[in-house]
């Protein structure tokens, strides 16, 4: 019964956003007062709506009702409550149906924060929110429908894939879900400015925490998506290229450049044209990425249950939306004010080539992405885009931009004194140079990219802390008080790109020294790596809620010293029968020391398969980015962001 | 505790496709483990989504190291072993697309998108006009400049 | 009008273009490189034996369309397509089956137990056979006519597939 009204919850949502994306078009356009009026009301009440719909499919989860076939297909009663939960959006139509949700919570949002704009931009925008938010509502009733019953019902579900029982992965689509949907606001405002045929000062303030609160979210979205990759599929590896990690990275990509691009709307009234052009983009790649996993076009080991006939709703969905606001755009970007003027070296010109760098990264990502797909449509050659074609091309551009990101901080607005910048910043990057070499050296010379990483992680974060010292006058009189008066979104920037460098020596580290030992052990036999001693001691069998485990016990130490013991583990699920490994990971200032168990060799259960890894820095990179989301947190703090408060600024 | 451990073995060998093993023979000499190692990550796993060789844990993946290290041994360069690997499984198995005629366009298209980049920049720019007051600042108004903005406390 | 803001929106009209048709493709068949071409040299054992099994020799050494199937006792699609050789040796194909990666009596008993629908069977124990071939799992069939491979199939092999795929191949080569 809760599932039927579930369902009905939903249809209603679904009408709310018709009604919510048609009247009040009509009426900002010829001045209806009363059809303008329904916006806000249909927000909160898609909002209610599809709320109401989520949690009974929850419910539906949570007692395990296995007369829906959704319930049946991806849930079982001895898992435990936490996956129960999270398998609600572990699934597609479930996923989708999440989707929809967070669409509607970002559009009530909007509706509420934004009472003071301009009638008519605000009754767009959210026609647009709507829109979208159609398109997602008619997908789930016509195909995906996450409510159907199954008859005759099962007395047991068929389990979740046992990878995807885990805290870290639980959470990890509500997060992404949150940064790609929080695009869809700014995508909004775009097009409602669009039709409005003019950007204005609510615009450029409204753009930039809503980017920001997506970007967050995004961020910590994708690396928790890593790290689980990390210590869960066995070797350590965090980042694949894989089209779905593509699929969230291109969103990301662009996010970060409409967020800069952001920044230079709101002070200097310029840049506009490109920054509705990003927003535009930036949501096109979250509903591309949405359509490509789901659809079929692309093997990866993250798609859902593929169908092409979901696929050609998808598509003309996305032709609709996003052809149409690219269109749009062609039509009517002309319209805008032209902005305030730069020199070719300002500080909107270092933004603009980080805009381009960063854009021209998420093209030739989506490019690598779909190259397999493109070539196999025009001559049927199969040909695969894997890893190194990535990471040679992506990492090309990174170059300029890391070069850039140490320089730009430093460049003031409108036009800067290239010969002042150079003669304070040469001794930063001649130091990151001295030092990037140094360590080359030291590491036997073996890896000259590893160096230029180095060297450019090294760059990016003493160019920032050099300007922010510069900045607070450091090491003057009041430093502090300077310090603590800096606005928080200053403090964001320069903590934000702090953590970026960070997080690029991290990687550096972790993908150029790491080394592997692989053998056979037996009990009190000893294995060395990288300075580390380790003994199998033991092992025994463990007994977990839905899984049985073989659990080893190895001593470890280091330079003599004991340290605390790791434990390994190699699991069988049984709902469904899958084997998994747990590694133990000993994660320190240095690097993880990273520990494998395998397969027994024979039938006295005394020797078994090891592998074990160290991976220099690695903690280094989910700090950085850790940082990274603290950043934007901080910025996002900023008083000036409050919303409804329309105080002019000083330096306007 | 033996009975239960057998179990949990039984049960484990019966995914051993899926189980964690080592390869057991890896090349003595050192360069040319680094060589095999480069090349095993350029080779796809074939029963796997979207991993190399290297990283799956599959028996064909197993088998299809064990070959790269015999040809590695036997004298191939690594040209050489990626066209045996090619020529039975196709350009499918490298992970790394050829530079070829066809995928030149995939490998260009960074340099490729930056110029229209560029050139989209300054064809917006050169609608612009000129920079109003392009004459430097003199001394006297610098002063002033940096008053006011000491005011105002920062950038 | 400036042309060039109409980019995005060609590009990504293209890009659309290009999924349309990528809906209607299956990214998970691989052609093999090794259609019309020779069959690789080889000489396997009988099962669970020294003496020799067949060998390349054997198979260009045929005037008719003959098969080569690969199988194994742990395949579970294996099963599956079993009854189907059966029925194909009755309509007189030959085919000569490849044991890959199995243990002798395994295979021994597959074969006891479900029936023995091959004209020869050998083993190929390590797999290296199977990867000269180009094969990637089991079961796999391969169409051989004059020593030539004609058509490779992955997976188990249906009646209906053999009728669409299968036989136009073996008609058009007997002409």
């Amino acid at each position: 019964m809760i599932v039927e009204l579930g369902h009905y919850a939903l249809i209603l949502a679904c009408l709310l956003s018709f009604i919510q994306a048609t009247f009040p078009l009509y009426g900002a356009q010829y001045n209806q007062g009363r059809l303008m009026a329904l916006s806000s009301p249909a927000a909160y009440g898609q909002l209610f709506f599809v709320t109401i719909s989520f949690a009974s499919l929850m419910y539906a989860f949570v007692v395990s009702d296995f007369s829906v076939a959704n319930v049946a297909r991806n849930s079982h009663t001895l898992k435990p409550m936490l996956y129960k939960v999270s398998a609600v959006w572990g699934n597609h139509e479930g996923s989708i149906l999440f989707w929809a949700l967070i669409l509607a919570l970002y559009g009530a949002l909007v509706a509420f924060f934004g009472r003071k704009l301009p009638k008519t931009l605000h009754v767009r925008v959210l026609a647009i929110q709507a829109l979208v938010g159609l398109g997602f509502y008619l997908f789930l009733l016509l195909t995906s429908n996450p409510f159907e019953r199954i008859f005759p019902f099962p007395m047991e579900g068929n389990g979740l894939n046992p990878l995807l029982q885990d805290p870290g992965l639980a959470f990890h689509p509500p997060l992404l879900y949150m940064g790609y949907v929080g695009l869809s606001v700014t995508f909004s405002f775009a097009v409602g400015a669009l039709l409005e045929g003019r950007v204005d000062a609510a615009w450029a303030r409204w753009v930039r925490p809503w980017t920001l609160l997506a970007w967050c979210f995004l961020t910590a979205g994708i690396t928790l998506g890593s790290w689980w990759a990390y210590y869960e599929l066995g070797w350590g590896g965090w980042w694949f290229w894989d089209p779905v990690e593509n699929a969230s990275f291109m969103p990301w990509l662009v996010a970060t450049a409409l967020l800069h691009s952001a920044i230079v709307v709101e002070k200097r009234d310029t840049l506009k044209s490109w920054t509705i052009l990003l927003a535009i983009i930036a949501f096109s790649f979250s509903l591309l990425g949405t359509f490509i996993v789901r659809s079929g076009v692309l093997t990866s080991v993250h798609a859902f249950a593929t169908d092409p006939e979901r696929g050609v709703f998808i598509l003309i969905f996305l032709f609709i939306v996003i052809g149409g606001s690219l269109l749009l755009f062609a039509l009517r970007a002309d319209k805008m004010t032209p902005g305030g003027l730069f020199a070719p070296i300002s500080r909107e010109s270092m933004l603009v080539i980080n805009n381009l760098l960063l854009t021209v990264a998420a093209m030739v990502v989506m490019f690598g992405t779909l190259y397999p797909l493109l070539r196999d449509a025009l001559t049927g050659d199969k040909i695969t885009v894997g890893p190194p074609f990535f990471n040679i091309a992506f990492g090309l551009l990174m170059i300029p931009l890391l070069l850039v990101m140490g320089m730009g901080p430093s460049v003031s607005w409108k036009r800067a004194d290239l010969r002042g910048i150079s003669s304070r910043l040469s001794f930063v990057f001649a130091a990151s140079v001295v030092m990037a070499l140094a360590l080359f050296y030291v590491t036997s010379g073996d890896n000259f990219m590893a160096a230029v990483w180095l060297g450019l992680g090294l760059w990016v974060l003493l160019s920032t802390l050099f300007e922010w010292a510069d900045r607070v006058k450091l090491f003057k009189s009041g430093a502090l008080k300077r310090v603590l008066r800096q606005p928080r979104a200053s403090v964001g920037m320069t903590l934000g790109h702090i953590g970026f460098a960070i997080a690029v020596i991290g990687m550096a580290g972790t993908s150029f020294w790491s080394s592997e030992y692989q053998g056979i052990m037996g009990y009190g036999d000893k294995a060395t790596i990288a300075g580390y001693e380790l003994t199998l001691r033991n092992t025994d069998g463990i007994i977990g809620p839905n899984y049985t485990a073989i659990r080893a016990i190895f001593d470890v130490s280091k330079d003599g010293v004991e340290l605390s013991p790791l434990m390994p583990e190699a699991r069988v699920y049984q709902t469904p029968p899958m084997p998994t490994t747990e590694a133990a990971i000993l994660s320190r200032f240095t690097g993880d020391l990273f520990v494998v168990i395998g397969e027994t060799n024979s039938a006295e259960y005394d020797q078994w398969a090891v592998r074990l890894y160290y991976k220099p820095l690695q903690i280094w990179l989910w700090f950085g980015v850790a940082i990274m989301v603290l950043s934007g947190l901080i910025s996002l703090s900023d008083r000036r962001f409050r919303m409804g408060t329309l105080k002019s600024r000083k330096n306007k | 505790m033996k009975y239960a451990l057998s179990l949990l073995f039984w049960m484990m060998m019966s995914f051993s496709l899926m189980a964690v093993g080592v390869d057991e023979v890896r090349l003595l000499d050192l360069a040319q483990e680094a060589r095999a190692q480069g090349l095993m990550k350029e080779l796809r796993c074939l029963v796997c989504q979207n991993q190399s060789i290297v990283d799956s844990d599959a028996a064909l993946a197993k088998d299809l190291r064990i070959i790269v290290r015999e040809r590695i041994t036997a004298g191939d360069n690594d040209e050489q072993v990626l066209s045996y690997m090619t020529s039975r499984y196709g350009d499918w198995v490298l992970l790394k697309p050829p530079f070829d005629g066809a995928t030149i366009i995939l490998w260009m298209s960074p340099l490729f998108l930056l110029l229209i980049g560029f050139f989209v920049i300054f064809k917006n720019q050169g609608n612009r006009q000129e920079t109003p007051n392009s004459a430097p600042l003199s001394a006297d108004e610098k002063k002033r400049l940096k008053n006011l903005l000491k005011d105002k406390g920062g950038k | 009008m400036k042309l060039y803001k109409f980019l995005p929106f060609v590009i990504f009209s293209v890009i659309s273009l290009a999924l349309y048709i990528g809906l209607k493709l299956n990214p998970s068949i691989i052609p093999s490189p090794l259609i019309n071409e020779p069959i690789p040299e080889f000489s396997l054992p009988v099962v669970g034996g020294e003496e020799a099994g067949f060998n390349s020799d054997d198979l260009k050494a045929e005037d008719e369309v003959i098969l080569v199937n690969f199988f194994a006792s742990w395949c579970g699609p294996c099963y599956i397509e079993h009854p189907f050789l059966m029925k194909l040796k009755e309509r007189g194909y030959k085919i000569y089956g490849v044991s890959y990666k199995d243990k002798a009596r395994a295979t021994n008993k597959f074969l006891s137990n479900l029936g023995n629908p091959y004209y020869k069977v050998a083993a190929d124990e390590d797999g290296r056979m199977a990867i000269n071939w180009g094969g990637y799992g089991v079961p796999e069939t391969y169409v051989i006519k004059n020593g030539f491979i004609q058509y490779k199939h992955v997976g188990p092999i249906h009646e209906m597939e053999f009728e669409d795929k299968v036989m136009p191949i073996i008609e058009s080569i007997d002409q």
